[in-house]
């Protein structure tokens, strides 16, 4: 990101390259990097593929992580004793149709798509395929990430079997 | 027939315990098993909870057959095939939903949600011989619940699921005395996920106290590094933090009984719950205490139980209660559906905090599922070496006497024994074909 903050004035543009920046750190397991992007108070939602409208607080959903809880994630998924990212998936996604909805203050809610392959030894390919609310607080000259909900678009996870790595 | 020869070496006397791979591996077991255990056996189809209101219905295929598990308008829970009289299309392609009536889209034919065939268009092109009464939607030959768990059994001839159920209903119980109305409900949002290994492989998994600390290690972390006392264990024949013992309930079920360390929403404080908790798992507790006495309310409150009804019905009450089935589809891949269960009185915030400690360890997200998964993938890729490498070693804990412990393997050889009888025992001359 260049320009200091009093210059800066939030595009598409400026939120791709800051959405393709993370989906680059994500496919690379630059984990603690990536955490940088974070507010302290981020969070990371999957909810189940048969209820994406609901709330963690009462639906059973497949990720609901505050950030202390990224943060252990983050720890487990690097540890080689996480069997199921070890050695780890081999990781693309290609993130398209941003779309910068609404902005509230220093808060700016985007969607965009995304199509994220995973290649696992053996053979087992997974296709996960979705869209992202991302909430972004504007700071200094750029992003941070309060909160990423990712929808995927399968009725059920069905072939793709886990999300043990950071969608 | 080659049916008769037992796939398992037993020996207590030697304490040996061998099982032969290719159970886990062959098209023809598969399709022996579908015959002689899934229809025999009572097989999980849902819980009543999650059809609250007349009409309200889950679609699934059960055992692989597409059922409507209904409410009608007059209250009754139904299990229908999903398979319309007139020419076969399933009737209802909705996951889940609210309806009176099932319409086929093919021809036109609607039943009502009992099932009954209330309208055929063009009825007057039929004769007298066709009475539309005789072709409401059919289902299994037994459709049977307990506590509102609801089981169908595709033999007319089973016993009652009540008496297969046996010793493990006190298990069921259990789980259920969390509630103080005695009401436990599905919640909301399905974990549905393919495994590629055998069905039988998840029964061992979900009992398996043996793999704990090898194959969740980044778990136990987790734990330790949440405040959570993980302390070695003490005896030497352990492997968990505390003691726990593997239980037989007869008919193949069985379970694991192991004292908690790792927090109980019910009702078992840790830090992971936060300090803002503490008052109300306080207050949880004293309610089980008043209502069931101290004893039973410290069996409720202070033990984690996996129970397996036989053959593939799993409720964890661990980290959170889940209720877990699972179907083969294919000899080297099963269909997984897992849920989270929970008292129907729970406070929003006790409700949050069981679904939180749910995904710490459970599910296809969780910190200790998908190492699961990929433990039993990993079976199944090492087993393509099966004519070479025939027989998996079971014998852990033989020598045992008394009580038995949760980190052996007394509770999965009760599985595969129970298993190789069904198998081997099966009524001559209808078997489709010969395994050579």
């Amino acid at each position: 990101m260049s320009g200091a903050s009093k210059t800066f004035t939030v595009t598409r543009a400026a939120v791709e390259d800051f959405l393709f920046q993370e989906a680059y750190l994500l496919d690379n397991w630059k984990l603690k990097e990536w955490e940088e992007l974070l507010t302290e108070d981020a969070a990371y939602y999957i909810p189940p593929n048969d209820n994406l409208e609901a709330s963690h607080l009462g639906t059973l959903f497949t990720i609901a992580d505050n950030r202390e809880r990224i943060r252990q994630r983050v720890i487990r998924v690097l540890d080689p004793n996480c069997h199921a990212e070890h050695p780890h998936s081999h990781l693309s996604r290609i993130i398209g149709n941003v779309r910068l909805m609404e902005q509230h203050g220093d808060l700016l809610t985007v969607w965009s798509n995304f199509i994220c392959h995973r290649y696992r030894r053996n053979e087992r390919i997974g296709e996960y395929v979705g869209s992202i609310r991302h909430i972004l607080r504007i700071e200094s000259g750029s992003f941070k990430i309060k909160e990423r909900r990712v929808h995927l678009k399968s009725h059920e996870l069905g072939s793709l079997g886990s999300v043990s790595f950071i969608l | 027939m080659s049916n008769s020869r037992s796939f398992v070496v037993d020996d207590p006397q030697k304490g040996v315990f061998l099982l032969d791979r290719e159970a886990l591996v062959s098209d023809q077991v598969l399709r022996d098993e579908m015959r002689t255990i899934f229809a025999k056996c009572w097989i999980y189809v849902g819980h009543g909870s999650e059809l609250k209101k007349p009409g309200d219905y889950q679609t699934r295929r059960v055992a692989g057959r597409p059922v409507i598990f209904v409410r009608d308008q007059a209250g009754q829970v139904h299990c229908h095939f999903n398979t319309c009289r007139h020419r076969g299309a399933i009737v209802c392609n909705e996951r889940a939903g609210n309806a009176r009536r099932f319409n086929c889209i093919y021809h036109g034919w609607i039943y009502g949600n009992d099932g009954a065939l209330q309208r055929v268009p063009g009825e007057e092109a039929y004769t007298e011989a066709f009475d539309k009464s005789n072709y409401g939607l059919k289902g299994p030959a037994r459709f049977e619940s307990y506590r509102d768990f609801w089981f169908m059994n595709l033999d007319a001839n089973a016993q009652p699921l009540i008496d297969y159920l046996g010793k493990a209903t006190e298990y069921i119980d259990l789980v259920i005395d969390q509630s103080p109305s005695g009401q436990m409900e599905v919640l909301p949002g399905t974990q549905e996920y393919d495994v590629s290994a055998n069905w039988k492989l998840m029964v061992e998994n979900s009992v398996d106290d043996y793999h704990l600390p090898s194959t969740h290690s980044t778990w136990l972390n987790y734990m330790a590094n949440s405040g959570v006392k993980v302390e070695p264990p003490k005896a030497k024949d352990q492997v968990l933090p505390t003691r726990g013992w593997a239980i037989e309930l007869g008919n193949g079920h069985f379970t694991t009984d192991n004292v908690n360390f790792r927090g109980r929403p019910v009702a078992k404080w840790i830090p992971i719950y936060g300090e803002e908790a503490k008052a109300e798992i306080d207050d949880i507790r004293a309610e089980l205490v008043q209502r069931l006495g101290e004893e039973r309310a410290t069996r409720v409150a202070d033990t984690n139980r996996n129970l397996v009804i036989f053959p593939n019905l799993v409720i964890n009450d661990g980290s959170s209660v889940t209720i877990r089935t699972f179907y083969p589809d294919g000899p080297n891949k099963m269909h997984v559906l897992a849920w989270a269960l929970g008292p129907v009185e729970e406070s929003e915030a006790a409700r949050a905090r069981r679904l939180d400690a749910f995904l710490t360890f459970y599910g296809p997200g969780g910190f200790a599922t998908p190492d699961d998964v990929e433990a039993l993938e990993m079976v199944q890729q090492g087993l393509a070496n099966w004519e070479d490498d025939r027989w998996s070693e079971m014998s852990r804990g033989m020598g045992r006497e008394g009580e038995q412990l949760n980190s052996d393997e007394h509770h999965l050889r009760i599985f595969w024994r129970k298993w190789n009888t069904l198998m081997t025992s099966a009524s001559k001359g209808t078997s489709t074909g010969e395994r050579t």
